[in-house]
C-alpha cells in the first residue's frame, strides 16, 4: 500500500525559500510542520470557545473545560493511556523536569509520607544512557547533584546501539530511576524498551521514557511498553509549540509531589500548609496552554487517521533512501547503524558527518538548494563525542516527506566535499 | 555570483584551510589577556590570547575548532590587528561589526580599505545564523583586550 500524499494538508510546504526554490523540509526531528486540521482546531477554539478552564460557571468556561479534557482523553488514547494518566506540560523538556523535580522535592521532604517512596539520596543511583538528548540527561544529572545520588549511564557501541552487556552492571539494586530515550534523535536507533524495563523492574527502579522521537513516528502504547513515565512533545507530532505531555501511572502521579507550585493544583491552602489535588491536576498549577492542548489532540487525530503503522512504514522507506544514499558518498559518514533492511530498530532520519567540513558549512550548501536540515550537536553532545565527532548534519522526515525529498538531500550532500575542496 | 559563492569566497576558503595565528604562543609580555568563547548553537569554540606592548597589539594567537566561517574569521582578524596600534585594532573591530550588520550590502570605501581581506565576509551578513560564527573570534579578541588592560587602571 502506498502512503497517501498529504502535502496539501500542510500550508507551509507550499512556500518557496532562497531565490524562489521549493522547500525541502527535512528538519522534522527538531520541529514538524502543522496540518491545517491542527491550525484550524486552535483557531476554532480561540474564536469560539476560549474561556478559563476549571474555574468558572459560565458557558465559555464550561465549553473550554470540556474541550481541554476531551483533548486530554484523545492524546491519552493516542499513546494507550487513560485520560487521568496524562499531565499537560509546556513541552517534553518540562515533562522530564517535572518527574526529576518532583523526585527532588520528595527527597527534600515535600509531600510527606505519601511521597516518601520517591526519596533518593547518597548511595542511590540514577541511570540514563549515553544516547540521551540533553533534556533527558541534564535534569537527572542535576537531580544527582541536588540529592547526593550518583548518576550512571549505559554506554553505546560504535553504531550508537546501547551496550546491553553492561546493563546488569550499570542498573543494579541501587538504581532508583532508569531514564532512557525511546528513539535517538541522532542515530535514529530505537531502544530495546522491553529489555530495559524488565531489568528496571527486577531491581525496583522507576522507568522514564523520552518519547519525543517515537510518539510522532511509531505506534506507541505505554501500557504495552509497561513504563512508569513517558514524556512527549506536541510540536514534533504535527501539533502546536508550547504543549507537551507527561504520561505517568496514576498511582505514581498521585503520590508524586508537585515539581512546580501554584493555584489550581491544590485542595486546601492555609498560611502555613498546602494539600494537593489528585493527579493530573496537582501537576498542572497555573493557567494551562489550552488552545495548544486542543491543537495537540487534533494532531493525534490526524495521525491516527493516517494510521501509525502506515506512518512508520512510510518513514522506514525514507530511512532506507537516506541511510543507503549517504553511505555511497565518499567522505561522508553515517552516524548510527548502516542501513540493513532486516533491522527494524531505526526511525526515519539520518545524521551524517562530512570529513573536513563543519556541519554549519554543510547546512549552508543544503540551504542554498532549499533544503532545511539540522546542523550542530542536536542537544546531544555526549553522544556525538562518543561517536568521535562534535556535530553532524541531520535529515529527518515525517508524514509529508517524500522520497524525492530524501533523494534531494542525498544529491545535495554529494556536492559538499567538492564545494569545500576536500574530495577524496 | 550566487549567495553561496558570495559567502564562501576564495579568500575565506584559503584562510579556513591555512589559518594564520593558530596555536597559542607565549607573548613574553606583561600585558596579556586571554578569552574563551563558545557558540552555543553549534559548540564551536575559540581561545584567543593577546599580548600588548604599550598601545601596540604585539601578539595575537589562538586555538579553536569550528566551521570555515569562524576559523577564517579569526585568521583574518589575526592579520588585521597583530602589529597594529590599539586604535587601529578597535577601528577594524568596529568596521567588521558594521560589515556583519550590512545585510550583505558592503560598506563605504574607507571602511572596506580598513578591512582588507575581511571584506570577503560581506556575504555572511545575509545569513543571521552565520553572523555569530564570523563574530566568534572578534568577541574573543574584544574580551581578551579587556583582560589584558585590566591592570592598567
Amino acid at each position: 500500500m502506498t502512503f497517501p500524499d498529504v502535502r496539501d494538508d500542510f500550508p507551509l510546504l507550499t512556500r518557496t525559500v532562497r531565490n524562489g526554490k521549493p522547500l525541502v523540509y527535512l528538519d522534522s526531528g527538531a520541529t514538524a510542520q502543522k496540518p491545517r486540521a491542527v491550525l484550524d482546531a486552535e483557531r476554532e477554539f480561540n474564536e469560539r470557545h476560549n474561556g478559563a478552564v476549571a474555574r468558572g460557571a459560565h458557558l465559555l468556561a464550561e465549553e473550554a473545560t470540556g474541550l481541554f479534557e476531551a483533548a486530554r482523553a484523545e492524546v491519552a488514547a493516542f499513546v494507550g493511556a487513560r485520560a487521568d494518566e496524562i499531565v499537560w506540560t509546556e513541552n517534553a523538556t518540562a515533562a522530564l523536569n517535572l518527574v526529576a523535580g518532583a523526585i527532588g522535592n520528595a527527597s527534600a521532604g515535600i509531600g510527606g509520607e505519601e511521597s516518601a517512596a520517591f526519596r533518593i539520596g547518597p548511595g542511590d543511583e540514577i541511570c540514563v544512557t549515553e544516547a540521551e538528548h540533553h533534556a533527558n540527561l541534564v535534569p537527572w544529572q542535576q537531580l544527582a547533584v541536588r540529592t547526593g545520588a550518583t548518576l550512571r549511564w549505559i554506554p553505546v557501541d560504535d553504531d550508537g546501539r546501547l551496550d546491553l552487556d553492561r546493563l546488569d552492571t550499570v542498573v543494579t539494586e541501587r538504581t532508583r530511576v532508569l531514564a532512557f530515550t525511546h528513539a535517538s534523535n541522532i542515530t535514529g536507533v530505537i531502544s530495546p524498551v522491553e529489555t530495559l524495563v524488565a531489568r528496571a523492574k527486577e531491581v525496583g527502579a522507576l522507568t522514564v521514557l523520552d518519547g519525543c522521537q517515537s510518539v510522532p513516528h511509531l505506534p506507541v502504547d505505554v501500557a504495552a511498553l509497561d513504563v512508569d513515565f513517558m514524556a512527549f512533545s506536541g510540536h514534533k507530532m504535527l501539533g502546536p509549540t508550547g504543549i507537551g505531555a507527561l504520561f505517568g501511572r496514576k498511582a505514581l502521579l498521585d503520590a508524586l509531589p508537585p515539581a512546580v507550585f501554584g493555584g489550581g493544583a491544590v485542595k486546601t491552602v492555609t498560611m502555613e500548609t498546602t494539600s494537593w489535588q489528585e493527579a493530573p491536576m496537582r501537576h498542572e498549577p497555573g493557567t494551562q496552554p489550552v488552545a495548544q492542548a486542543v491543537g495537540m489532540a487534533a494532531a493525534a487525530r490526524y495521525l491516527s487517521a493516517l494510521g501509525m503503522d502506515a506512518v512508520a512504514a512510510h518513514e522506514r522507506e525514507l530511512a532506507a533512501i537516506l541511510r543507503e544514499g549517504v553511505a555511497d558518498i565518499p567522505g561522508v559518514r553515517l552516524l548510527g547503524p548502516a542501513w540493513d533492511s532486516g533491522a527494524t530498530d531505526v526511525i526515519g532520519l539520518a545524521a551524517v558527518a562530512v570529513d573536513g567540513v563543519h556541519p554549519h558549512d554543510v547546512g549552508q550548501v543544503l540551504d542554498d538548494r532549499g533544503i532545511a536540515a539540522r546542523v550542530g550537536h542536536h542537544c546531544g553532545q555526549p553522544l556525538h563525542r562518543r561517536l568521535g565527532v562534535t556535530g553532524s548534519t541531520r535529515a529527518s522526515g515525517h508524514v509529508y516527506t517524500t522520497q524525492d525529498d530524501a533523494r534531494a538531500f542525498v544529491e545535495a550532500l554529494a556536492t559538499v566535499p567538492s564545494f569545500f575542496g576536500v574530495s577524496a | 555570483m550566487s549567495s553561496l559563492e558570495q559567502m564562501y569566497q576564495q579568500v575565506i576558503m584559503d584562510h579556513a584551510r591555512e589559518a594564520h595565528g593558530r596555536g597559542l604562543t607565549d607573548p613574553g609580555l606583561i600585558q596579556v589577556g586571554q578569552s574563551h568563547q563558545v557558540n552555543t548553537t553549534c559548540g564551536d569554540e575559540v581561545t584567543l590570547r593577546v599580548g600588548l606592548d604599550g598601545d601596540r597589539v604585539a601578539s595575537v594567537s589562538w586555538e579553536g575548532q569550528g566551521c570555515s566561517i569562524s576559523q577564517a574569521s579569526v585568521s583574518v582578524l589575526h592579520d588585521l590587528v597583530e602589529d597594529h596600534t590599539l586604535a587601529e585594532a578597535e577601528s577594524a573591530m568596529d568596521a567588521f561589526r558594521d560589515l556583519m550588520q550590512a545585510k550583505g550590502e558592503g560598506l563605504d570605501d574607507d571602511k572596506e580599505d580598513l578591512l582588507g581581506d575581511a571584506t570577503a565576509f560581506v556575504g555572511v551578513g545575509k545569513y543571521p545564523a552565520r553572523i555569530k560564527c564570523a563574530m566568534l573570534g572578534w568577541m574573543a579578541f574584544k574580551d581578551a583586550l579587556i583582560q589584558a588592560r585590566k591592570d592598567e587602571s
